[in-house]
This record gives C-alpha cells, sequence and structure tokens, in this order.
C-alpha cells in the first residue's frame, strides 16, 4: 500500500547531464553577452586615454592650424552644431506629424503599409547613397550649392526614420480610452490630439529627437559631398560665424581628414577629435537613455 | 492642419521615390550610352581615369564588400544571438536592463569612429598578431563591421525571441525540459524567421556602411584570396572618388549608378526582412 518511492525525485546520470549542459549553455552565452560590453568599455577608456594630453578648453575654442596639424577643433565643433541644428529644424516636425499620420489617421490598408515599407526602407538606404541624393537634389537641382542648407537637409532625410520609429511607439503607448474619453465629449480628431495624445507622449517623443541629434552628429558620408569641406577658418568665439549657404567643417569629417588624408598630424590630435566626437554623441545618448528611463517610473497608467 | 499631417504621413514615399529618381537622374544617362552591363558587373578592371583604357568592372569591388560582409556576418550572428538569446531567457531584470542600455550605446558610436578604431587599434593588432604586412584588410573591416551590426542582431533577435508565446516556455518546463533544451528545442525554432530578419538586417548594414570601411579596408581594388588581403566595397569607392570625378563625366555617372546597385540590394534584403518578420506576426 504504502510502497516508497525514494527514486522518484533522486538526481539520476541523466539530470546531471543535462544541468551540466545548461550551465555550459548559460556560460557561453554569458560570454558571448559580456563581449559586446567589453569592446565599449575598451574603446572608450583607450582613445580617452591617448587623447588626454591634448584636451583643454582651448582645444575646443581655436581654430586648427598649420594645415591641421595644430591648434584646435573651433570651426568643426561649431559646423556640427550647425549641420545637426538645421537637420533638427527640418526633421523633427516632418517626422513627428509623419508619425501622427501613421498611429492616428492612417487606415489599416494596403497605402500605410507601403508607407510603413518606404519609412524602413529610408531608414536602411546606405548612408553614401543619401549622399549621392544629396549632391543630385539640392546641391545640383535646387541650386542650394555645397552649403549647410544643403548638408542639413540631406541629414534631415536621413535621420526622419529615427524620429518617426520612436513618435509612433510613443503615440501608441497612449491607452485609446485617452482618446475616446475625448471623442465622446465632442472633440475633433485634431484637437484629440493635440491636447490629450501628444502632452500625453511628449517626453518619448522628445527621446526621438535626441536620438535624431546624435545619428545627425556622427554621420560622415552624407555631408562630404553636399557641404562640409576639409578646412575652413572662422571667427574664433562667435557663434554665428557660419551662413547657411557657407560650406563648413564637421567634426565627424574633420576626424576622418586628419586622420586618413593628412599626413604628420600629430600623435594626440585625431584621438581627440574622436573623444570629443564619441563624447557627444554618447552623451546625448545617455541622455535620452535618462530621460526614458525617468519617464517609465512615473507613468500614470 | 489634418492636410499638413497627411502631407507629412506620405513623405517617407516621397523621399524613397525622391532619393531614386535623383540618384537616377544622375547616373541614368551613362546606361542608355552602349553601358557595357557585363564588364560592369563581371570584371574585376576598375580604371575609371585611365587616359587611354577606361574601364567600369565592379567585380572586384563586389567581392570586396561581399567579403567583407560575410566575415562581419560569420563573427556577428552567432554572438548576437548568443546574445540575444542570454538577454532574453538567462538573465535578470536588471542585468538585461544595463546589457540593453551598453548594447545601445554601440549602436550610436559613429561609423567615422569606427573607422578611426580599425586604422589606428586592430590594424597594429593584425600586424602583430599575424605578422601581417598591413593591418588594414578584410579581417580588420569584418571584425569592425560586426561590431557595428551586432547591436541591431541582438535587438531584433531579442524582440523575435520574445514574440514566443509564453505558454510554449511553460509547456517546456512542465515537461522537466531544463532551460538550455527549452532554447535549443523550443524557441529557435519558434523564433526562426525572426532571427533570420534579423540577420538579414545585419547583413543590410555591413553593406551599406560606408565610412568605417573606407578607413579600415585598406583601399585596394583586389579580390581577396585571404583575409589578410586588402579590399575595397562599393561604398567605399563612391566615397572615395566623387570628390575626384568632374561633375557629369562617365566616371562620376558610373558613380551613381553604383549607388542605384546599392539602393536596389539594401532595399531587397530589407523587403525581405519585413516580409519575414510580418508572416511572424501574422501566425
Amino acid at each position: 500500500m504504502n510502497a516508497p518511492m525514494p527514486h522518484l525525485f533522486a538526481v539520476t546520470p541523466l539530470t546531471r547531464k543535462k544541468q551540466r549542459r545548461e550551465q555550459l549553455a548559460r556560460a557561453v552565452f554569458f560570454t558571448m553577452a559580456l563581449l559586446l560590453v567589453v569592446p565599449l568599455v575598451l574603446i572608450v577608456v583607450y582613445l580617452v586615454v591617448q587623447a588626454w594630453p591634448v584636451l583643454s578648453w582651448e582645444f575646443l575654442t581655436t581654430n586648427p592650424k598649420r594645415g591641421m596639424r595644430a591648434g584646435g577643433i573651433w570651426s568643426a565643433l561649431l559646423g556640427t552644431f550647425y549641420l545637426v541644428g538645421f537637420s533638427l529644424l527640418v526633421a523633427a516636425p516632418i517626422g513627428i506629424l509623419a508619425a501622427v499620420y501613421l498611429n492616428e489617421y492612417a487606415k489599416d490598408n494596403w497605402f500605410t503599409r507601403l508607407v510603413n515599407l518606404a519609412v524602413i526602407n529610408l531608414a536602411a538606404v546606405p548612408s553614401i547613397v543619401h549622399a549621392l541624393f544629396g549632391l543630385g537634389a539640392f546641391v545640383i537641382f535646387f541650386g542650394l550649392g555645397k552649403s549647410i542648407l544643403a548638408a542639413s537637409l540631406t541629414l534631415a532625410i536621413m535621420t526622419m526614420p529615427v524620429i518617426i520609429a520612436s513618435t509612433k511607439e510613443a503615440l501608441a503607448a497612449v491607452p485609446r480610452s485617452f482618446r475616446e474619453a475625448c471623442w465622446n465629449v465632442g472633440a475633433t480628431r485634431w484637437q484629440t490630439i493635440r491636447h490629450v495624445v501628444l502632452p500625453n507622449s511628449i517626453s518619448g517623443i522628445l527621446t526621438g529627437v535626441i536620438l535624431q541629434v546624435s545619428r545627425a552628429a556622427g554621420e560622415t558620408a552624407p555631408i562630404m559631398f553636399t557641404g562640409a569641406v576639409f578646412f575652413k577658418a572662422i571667427e574664433e568665439g562667435n557663434l554665428f560665424a557660419y551662413g547657411l549657404r557657407d560650406q563648413c567643417m564637421a567634426l565627424s569629417m574633420h576626424l576622418f581628414t586628419i586622420s586618413t588624408q593628412v599626413p604628420d598630424v600629430p600623435h594626440g590630435l585625431p584621438f581627440a577629435t574622436a573623444v570629443v566626437l564619441l563624447g557627444t554623441v554618447l552623451f546625448i545618448n545617455t541622455l535620452a537613455i535618462i530621460l526614458r528611463v525617468w519617464l517609465r517610473s512615473r507613468k500614470k497608467w | 492642419m489634418e492636410s499638413v499631417i497627411r502631407l507629412c504621413g506620405i513623405s517617407a514615399i516621397l523621399f524613397v521615390f525622391g532619393i531614386f529618381f535623383f540618384v537616377f537622374r544622375e547616373g541614368g544617362a551613362v546606361l542608355f550610352k552602349n553601358f557595357k552591363f557585363g564588364e560592369f558587373f563581371f570584371s574585376p578592371a576598375w580604371y575609371p581615369s585611365s587616359p587611354t583604357h577606361v574601364r567600369y568592372g565592379t567585380l572586384a569591388l563586389l567581392a570586396g564588400t561581399f567579403s567583407v560582409t560575410a566575415l562581419a556576418m560569420v563573427i556577428a550572428v552567432p554572438f548576437g544571438i548568443g546574445a540575444a538569446i542570454f538577454v532574453s531567457e538567462f538573465c535578470g531584470p536588471k542585468l538585461k536592463e544595463t546589457l540593453k542600455i551598453v548594447i545601445e550605446l554601440l549602436a550610436a558610436i559613429p561609423s567615422v569612429v569606427w573607422g578611426f578604431i580599425g586604422l589606428t587599434v586592430l590594424n597594429p593588432l593584425i600586424i602583430w598578431l599575424f605578422d601581417a604586412p598591413i593591418g588594414l584588410n578584410v579581417l580588420n573591416g569584418g571584425i569592425i563591421l560586426a561590431l557595428m551590426s551586432v547591436p541591431i542582431i541582438v535587438s531584433i533577435g531579442e524582440d523575435a525571441l520574445k514574440a514566443v508565446p509564453d505558454s510554449y516556455r511553460e509547456a517546456g518546463l512542465a515537461l522537466g525540459a531544463t532551460r538550455w533544451q527549452l532554447i535549443y528545442r523550443v524557441l529557435l525554432p519558434a523564433a526562426k524567421n525572426g532571427l533570420l530578419a534579423a540577420g538579414l538586417l545585419g547583413v543590410a548594414r555591413a553593406v551599406g556602411e560606408t565610412m568605417a570601411v573606407l578607413m579600415a579596408t585598406g583601399h585596394a581594388i583586389n579580390i581577396p584570396t585571404s583575409l589578410l588581403d586588402p579590399v575595397r566595397t562599393l561604398t567605399a569607392t563612391i566615397a572615395a572618388e566623387l570628390g575626384e570625378a568632374p561633375v557629369h563625366s562617365d566616371h562620376y555617372r558610373v558613380l551613381f549608378v553604383i549607388g542605384i546597385l546599392l539602393f536596389l540590394i539594401t532595399t531587397v534584403v530589407n523587403l525581405t526582412a519585413d516580409l519575414i518578420v510580418r508572416g511572424v506576426r501574422r501566425k
């Protein structure tokens, strides 16, 4: 009757083999994940160590000198600032409204699918093809010439999918009941969006905008042929030293130039430029991450 | 207001067609002027500025793009999917959050900085390790591209694993499967389409990358026979030569034709990935 079954839950060799395999798999996958983290840390540390002697406030605020073999990065830094700023001015409104259309207005049909495919495709077009497009369209066809304007427009179109994607996600996170409540009191679709949906998703949208800035700041290929130049000296300390139709220097392009095109550049100079560029981009991204975490912690629904 | 929104909504379509139209507008002319398609695709001779015998064969450039991309995927796909499995199945919420942030930051590093790393870190390392004459080669470019495309593989791969219903996991665990058996026998088969899409998007990223390969692959037009051979890719060729080619010369137009080719390659790869992902979702 009460026949004991001592071996039912005992550890058999098979179980032990299973568990060993499990441990092994876990260790292998952990190593794989770790190997992704290690390069980031190593790279940042190595670059900063190499750049340390050169980095200073003066490095940021003086123009490159003696054929870019001395001096700082002022004109490149300001150029990047201009390019990012103007591309943001173009990409943010169009990108946000495009996401509003896709999330709030578009019906679920083949045309919407086509638009979504276009957004995905736009994000995947190689950066050098964007450069060709910018050259063919803005520089030549629209006659803007090689200028900050042409380069920013190229950057804007290239980085717009970043804004569209995160805005769409932010809008989709607003519960449908919010909208229904608003429609029920007689608000139009646009009033609902303007007063309920957008205010409730503003921080998500902001995250997308920040990511666009980081992406635009790092790009090189699209601006190479549409507005960035190897060298241009501008007035130091003047924030308005560039005009919209001027060509400009850019940090990313400057790093490419001094690390491959100019011989005999002092060792620390390209490293310092790389650190400033990488630091800017990672800082902006960290900002977006902090914003996102903070936002999630105080979400009301 | 509504019409403005509608216009912005369809702007993505306008931009994609605009890109194709304007690139074709600049490069198309050369296609209708007894353009040698055979030479373009099957000849390794790329001599765009030869004074006597100009030839536009892109075979070596295609081989360059292919070799670097293939190596990058050989490295990035196992690591990316392995990391995705770890993030999605093995680790706790805190570690998961941290890893995802690191991967996001890895994705944010600009391509020119990657190229610079290839130039200053990997180049001497490869020379030292393999006793190679030059460290700017397929290996260097492949490693850099792998690091660049791993974040997208991890994030899409993790989405694919997350999309497998929890009931599958519970059923497996209830039968006494260990987590590894569960992953190997249940999750991987169930998520295989999504993981395939992750790999394809990695390929699209690697094929289209420009600055990093321009700086890290050694810039020699060459069909590689070993990992230590320098090569040049389609993208790098455009970036390197567009500045020197006189506007609207044949050379200039052929560079735009290469642009059309790249546009078509990445479009096809992306649409395929999208169709696969969509198929998964419908199921």
